[in-house]
């Protein structure tokens, strides 16, 4: 039964989408408070989260959930333990901000109110992905972010790039996640589980079949298009188009991150094979390259964050594929650090973008004197960055250094790989430092130089979230002990699967440890390369343009492929030239008759033909004359004519074996038909003869003749056994007796099979509705006259146009 | 002739049923649906004159209809397939209707697209299509889709299908434009063709079994020879694959349904392809399994092309209306998988996609007839701007365009989780990534979709700050009949698809007694021979 916890707990999720139903309502009310009345919503989101902390912390775990779909065997499930708590309370209270932050951002923005729905919409859709015990449950939520970002990054809709990047993220993340979909599915197959906390069971098991890897590589192209891993990288500095909270919230904070917590949520299930390591920290390792290089070259202050968004993301992959304890440790600590401080980063420079009317280093200066709040959440947020001491991406930083150096420095020259993979995050870390020196200084410090706009110090709401962010992240690492109880420990253990313990202390020992010296290069290294940026970065755009090659430039070939091919099938298939559609269809028909026959050797022998008496095989003969003169026939008109004689044939045959009845209606319809057909012949004035070339009548010919034996085949093999008799004798025996009627067909048609008859009756009735309009059209139709004096060219133009 | 003899013999082995009881009362519910679809469609033709009345009688028949439905619904739920021989002529004698689930609810569908589409219609309303018998048309239409949704007899479902046909030709000509004309001619020559297919594979059968009701065809038909009876279901398979619009023989449906107008388009979207998939459904799983069997790499070849192949036509297309019918083949893809992988989950999901079907495809066309009112083209390059002109219309558009691609929560998702996890029990690799890969193109080609009618303030190459100025907002009666009709449809569909419990428990009595025919037989009065 539903208890109130269950209830409250999946409102968690819920409650953000009620919200954004009335968000546009709110808005036209409150106007400019509109944020701070829907910060609401997040906030006690997070303030009902933090009342798990104690729980949680003491390692306990939170389940909760009502039946969905009750006939499949689906609950709507939500699992609380330190990890998704952890993404929980970051997504809720960076949200709150990130709405206070919009309130002012897009004060006046005259689509403010679907903004805010948007976004309370990604928020419950990302607070359902982490609370998601169900796979399936996880899976419409990790869609509903990717459609919830696709109107996010689109939000600026007039502009090209904006629509063009929204679909690239769509495309992207939405396709990987249906690649996730079957690799989960082939994960409950396996396990009979849809609930992930009951696949923890399953640890070490699943990574013995036979399908682990197809699993592995189908969930890991979910996770990797999300968080924009190499070579799927390139829609996330795309997505910048979108307005600068959600490139905070969405593309920095949260929804890149997604991917990283699915890897973190399976660690456990599917981690800890060769397969997953050397994955993992190959591609993490080159994201994290690519991103920090790219960074450098950037110019604009958002993508340069991107790009080091980008870089971190693959930072958080690669830890993760190294998997022991420290580097689980590594992971949670710079998660936090990285969501608190490159939030903060962009809001910062979103709040300058605000203030100038310009994101471009270069055009940049000398803010820092007028923007002091703003200013000090860019130290701080820089600070996290470089992981400077008494931040907690200081300690991220020594751990993950940690994590390779565990047999100290000889013991790492004896393992090439973990040399690699040290040198590849030093390097990283070292880059991103220097973009982050690099926005701090150039932007904040030295002459103001003159912006579009007069810059001032944004509203309150514009520094606060950055600030308080900024501060979060340092406190976590002053308090580090307390970050340990609360954070690490609760976190780290469900994503190792075993209780982990840190200890890690602010003291004099962290001098003693050899991951110090290593981050003291980095910080050297870091300056290094914010001294010599602009070298670097003129050196990049002159390898790009020799290169003049791109990710993005393939996306838009591979659209624009995709677009042409589907032009030149759509083109092949849908002609629209009747004849050859008719064609197809033939075909089809000659291979349904034939083909099974042939296929399963049930071809008939050929049927001993009893003696006929002499007018029968006269009639034969009459037949057989007006099939061939239709073929032979000079003009239509004798065509048509032919093909009545033969029809009367077949009607003469009728009357001998005992049809009467039918006999007669063939009478008719094949004078109808003749007369018709002649009628329309010359009323429409269509050609004498037949115009079509050789080919074609030797094609359309030799379908007809296929068809024709296919059919007679079938019907020889049908007739192979005795008709079942059982309705025919039914019939005559209660003709009448039972339907009091001695014309047995007459009976068949008004009694036995009456329901047919009427449905005949009413096909008659609506084919004369339908004369009756298309007599009509002649009369007040919208194309009158021209059209109906010259129907013969009609005909034939008005099939190729379309 | 029967001699005398055999005739007392007969007349004695009639079971008592047939000659002392009458069908129960309450029985009668099962032809009533046809019967005042029927009714009233002669009805209208001699109300034609009078427009006033008209509609609103339709839409009150159409009601009474649905309202048979549900009972009939219900009844089904709780005790199975329900059975009425006419002129109680018990099997396999007389034509039986025998509803089970994937019969009456896709009828229940049929109704309810309908009774929308009626509404929808008020704001279009052109007094000649009235005078020319467009209420009777549409009645003729549901009654000729509910028959063959609802009878259990082989030939009288061709009967519904001809009946079907006219009524479907009779609306797409009857706007009376140029472009229908043309459209007409090839619906009606590969329509009529599809059904006469049908008609010889019908009359070879017959030939074999010596019967045509469906529970008798389906307890009969594993003795008759394999060859000739596969050679049955292929023609089966032709005929109600072009019916349905498969891929390659749908040349037809892109070619018409964005001729009439946008209320005919719906109608049509909405009604006819699932009346193909439902006989394929139908004819492949419970009459003819065995050759199915031998079917099954052609019906893979038609699923994969259907499914890859109709989203890149939506692609292609810069006809707003055209591209939706693209997307309508699509779905009919979806289908054809679900029968390419006939577990119960693979059945159930097929037949959900067509129900699913049949109301997004249905709420697409009516969004796109909104869309080329306010916009007042047809081409999506003249189109833009919408996003910033009509929020409702945006909202349902987005909503449809997820729901046809098949992302979670919405509607069509839930039919491709279930074909897609039957695929993957029977290891169907190709299967499981041509719907996926349908959902994903669908997706590029509905948010482009989108982004050009939607988001692009301007006509295609317009400056980015130019808004189209041909915009022109919905009248008050658009507002009031159409508006409110689509608004209702797509409310109907988001709810279903956050709540989909009571489909995914109907189609999972509908594939069970497709896969399973006992009860569906025992409900006609024949016996179930072990």
């Amino acid at each position: 039964m539903l208890s109130d916890l269950d209830i409250s707990i999946c409102l968690i999720a819920i409650a953000p989408f009620i919200a954004a139903i009335f968000a546009p309502v709110v808005q036209r009310f409150c106007a400019g408070m509109t944020g701070w009345v829907l910060s609401v919503v997040p906030l006690s989101i997070f303030v009902f989260l933090t009342s798990f902390i104690p729980e949680i912390a003491g390692g306990g775990f939170v389940y909760a959930g009502f039946d969905w779909v009750a006939s499949y065997g689906l609950r709507f499930s939500f699992f609380i333990d330190g990890l998704s708590l952890t993404f929980g309370l970051l997504i809720s209270g960076i949200g709150t901000f990130i709405v206070l932050y919009s309130g002012a951002y897009l004060e006046g923005h005259h689509h403010q109110g679907r903004f805010f729905a948007f976004i309370l919409m990604f928020m419950g859709s990302m607070l359902g992905l982490v609370f998601a015990d169900n796979m399936i449950t996880l899976f419409a939520f990790w869609e509903l972010t990717s459609i919830t970002s696709f109107l996010l990054i689109g939000f600026d809709n007039v502009r090209e790039a904006s629509r063009r990047a929204a679909i690239q993220a769509l495309v992207i993340t939405g396709g990987g996640g249906l690649a996730m979909l079957a690799g989960l599915i082939m994960l409950q197959q396996l396990s009979g589980q849809w609930n992930i906390s009951g696949l923890f069971q399953y640890a070490g098991v699943i990574a013995e079949q036979e399908l682990y890897l197809p699993i592995l590589l189908l969930i890991l192209a979910g996770a990797f298009t999300k968080s924009a891993q190499f070579p799927f990288h390139f829609w996330l500095p795309n997505a910048m188009e979108a307005p600068t909270p959600v490139s905070a919230f969405l593309h920095s904070a949260t929804m890149v991150k997604a991917g990283v917590y699915l890897l973190a949520r399976f660690n456990p299930i599917l981690g800890g094979t060769v397969e997953w390591g050397v994955i993992l920290s190959i591609f993490g390792g080159v994201t994290l390259l690519w991103g920090a290089t790219m960074a450098l070259k950037q110019t604009d202050l958002k993508q340069m964050l991107a790009q080091t968004t980008v870089a971190s993301l693959g930072l958080l992959v690669m830890l993760l594929g190294i998997g022991n304890e420290a580097a689980i440790i590594a992971v949670v600590l710079y998660l936090v650090a990285h969501a608190c401080y490159k939030g903060a980063m962009f809001m910062v420079a979103g709040s300058v973008d605000h203030a100038t009317g310009t994101r471009e280093i270069t055009a940049l200066g000398g803010l820092g004197r007028i923007m002091p709040f703003t200013l000090a959440a860019a130290i701080i947020g820089v600070a996290g960055m470089a992981g400077a001491p008494l931040t907690v991406a200081f300690f991220a930083k020594e751990e993950m250094y940690a994590a390779l150096l565990h047999d100290g420095l000889s013991g790492l020259l004896a393992q090439p790989q973990d040399l690699l993979a040290i040198a590849v995050i030093l390097v990283g870390n070292a880059l991103m430092m220097g973009v982050g020196l690099a926005i701090l200084i150039k932007v904040f410090f030295g002459t103001l130089k003159p912006t579009p706009v007069q810059p001032h110090e944004g509203s309150l709401s514009l520094w606060a979230g950055a600030l308080v962010l900024g501060v979060l992240a340092v406190f976590t690492g002053v308090a580090i002990g307390w970050t340990e109880q609360y954070l690490i420990t609760p976190v780290a253990s469900p994503i190792h699967n075993l209780l982990v313990n840190g200890q890690l202390y602010l003291d004099l020992t962290l001098f003693t440890k050899p991951q110090f010296y290593v981050s003291v290069l980095t910080w050297v290294l870091g300056v290094v390369v914010f001294w010599q940026i602009d070298e670097i970065r003129t050196r990049l755009r002159a390898f790009s343009r020799v290169l003049n090659w791109s990710f993005d430039a393939l996306f838009d070939w591979l659209m624009f492929g995709l677009v042409r091919l589907s032009d030149a099938l759509t083109r092949f298939w849908h002609h629209g030239r009747l004849e050859l559609y008719l064609l197809v269809v033939f075909v089809g028909f000659a291979a349904a008759v034939i083909i099974p026959l042939v296929w399963e050797n049930a071809l008939p022998p050929m049927p001993e033909l009893t003696a006929l008496p002499f007018y029968e095989w006269s009639i034969l003969l009459i037949a057989a004359i007006g099939l061939v003169a239709v073929l032979i026939a000079r003009t239509r008109l004798v065509a048509i004519v032919s093909l009545g004689i033969q029809g009367f044939a077949v009607a003469l045959i009728f009357l001998l074996f005992g049809a009467p009845d039918l006999s007669f209606t063939q009478f008719m319809v094949e004078t109808l038909s003749v007369i018709i057909l002649a009628l329309v012949m010359t009323r429409l004035h269509l050609d004498q003869r037949d115009s079509r070339i050789f080919q074609d009548v030797f094609r359309d010919g030799g379908l007809a003749v296929i068809c024709g034996v296919g059919v007679t085949v079938l019907m020889l093999a049908v007739l192979q056994n005795p008709l079942d008799m059982r309705l025919s004798d039914l019939f005559a025996a209660t003709s009448v007796p039972l339907a009091h009627g001695h014309n047995i067909v007459n009976v068949i048609l008004v009694d036995y099979r009456g329901l047919d008859t009427l449905g005949e009756i009413s096909v008659v009735m609506t084919a004369g509705i339908a004369i009756l309009a298309l007599i009509r059209i002649r009369g007040g139709g919208p194309q009158t006259g021209a059209g109906a004096k010259k129907p013969d060219s009609r005909g034939n133009r008005t099939e190729k146009a379309a | 002739m029967a001699t005398t003899e055999e005739t007392q013999a007969i007349m004695e082995s009639l079971p008592p049923a047939m000659l002392e009881k009458a069908t129960a009362a309450a029985d009668w519910v099962i032809i009533l649906p046809v019967a005042i679809a029927l009714v009233c469609g002669a009805l209208l033709l001699m109300l034609r004159n009078s427009r006033g009345t008209q509609a609103v009688f339709a839409a009150l028949s159409v009601i009474a209809i649905l309202v048979c439905e549900v009972d009939l619904f219900i009844r089904v739920l709780e005790t199975g397939p329900q059975a009425m021989t006419m002129g109680n002529w018990l099997p396999p004698f007389g034509i039986s209707f025998t509803v089970d689930m994937i019969g009456v609810l896709f009828a229940i569908g049929a109704s309810f697209v309908t009774l929308v589409v009626i509404i929808y219609f008020q704001a279009e309303i052109v007094a000649r299509e009235v005078r020319n018998g467009f209420y009777s048309l549409i009645m003729l239409l549901l009654a000729g889709v509910t028959g063959a949704f609802m009878t259990g007899d082989l030939f009288n479902l061709y009967v519904w299908f001809e009946v079907m046909l006219i009524a479907s030709f009779g609306l797409l000509i009857i706007g009376g434009r140029k472009m229908q004309l043309d459209a007409a001619i090839k619906y009606g020559f590969l329509n009529f063709l599809a059904t006469t297919f049908f008609l010889i594979g019908l009359g070879y059968l017959y030939g074999m079994l010596g019967t045509l009701n469906m529970a008798d065809i389906s307890l009969t038909a594993p003795n008759a020879p394999v060859g000739p009876i596969t050679a049955v279901a292929a023609l089966f398979l032709l005929a109600f694959g072009m019916k349905a619009a498969a891929f390659p023989v749908n040349a037809w449906l892109p070619a018409s349904y964005h001729t009439p107008d946008p209320a005919i388009s719906a109608l049509f979207g909405g009604l006819l392809t699932k009346v193909g998939a439902y006989a394929l459904l139908r004819t492949l799983l419970l009459l003819l399994p065995g050759s199915r069997e031998v079917l099954d790499p052609v019906i893979t070849g038609i699923a994969v092309f259907t499914l890859i192949l109709a989203p890149l036509g939506a692609l292609a297309q810069t006809n707003l209306r055209r591209a939706v019918g693209f997307l309508v083949i699509g779905g009919i893809g979806a289908v054809f998988a679900g029968l390419a992988v006939p577990s119960l989950r693979g059945v159930a999901g097929g037949t959900f996609y067509a129900f699913h079907s049949m109301l997004t495809m249905t709420a697409l066309y009516l969004v796109a007839g909104l869309v080329e009112r306010m916009t007042q083209a047809t081409d999506t390059r003249f189109m833009g701007g919408v996003y910033q002109f009509n929020s409702p219309v945006s909202i349902m558009f987005i909503l449809l365009v997820f729901a046809a691609a098949g992302l979670p929560p919405f509607l069509g998702f839930w039919p491709k989780l279930l074909i897609v996890e039957a695929g993957l029990g029977m290891q169907d690799w190709l299967i499981v990534s041509a719907v996926l890969i349908n959902s994903l193109l669908t997706s590029i080609a509905g948010t482009r979709l989108w982004a050009h009618i939607f988001w692009r303030s301007g006509r295609e190459g317009d400056e980015a700050e130019v808004f189209n100025d041909r915009l022109r907002p919905l009248t008050v009666i658009e507002n009031r009949a159409s508006l409110t009709a689509a608004v209702s449809l797509v409310a109907v569909i988001m709810v279903l698809g956050l709540w989909p419990n009571l489909i995914f428990e109907s189609v999972r009595i509908a594939a069970s007694d497709l896969l399973q025919p006992e009860r569906y037989v025992s409900a006609t009065g024949l016996e179930v021979t072990p």
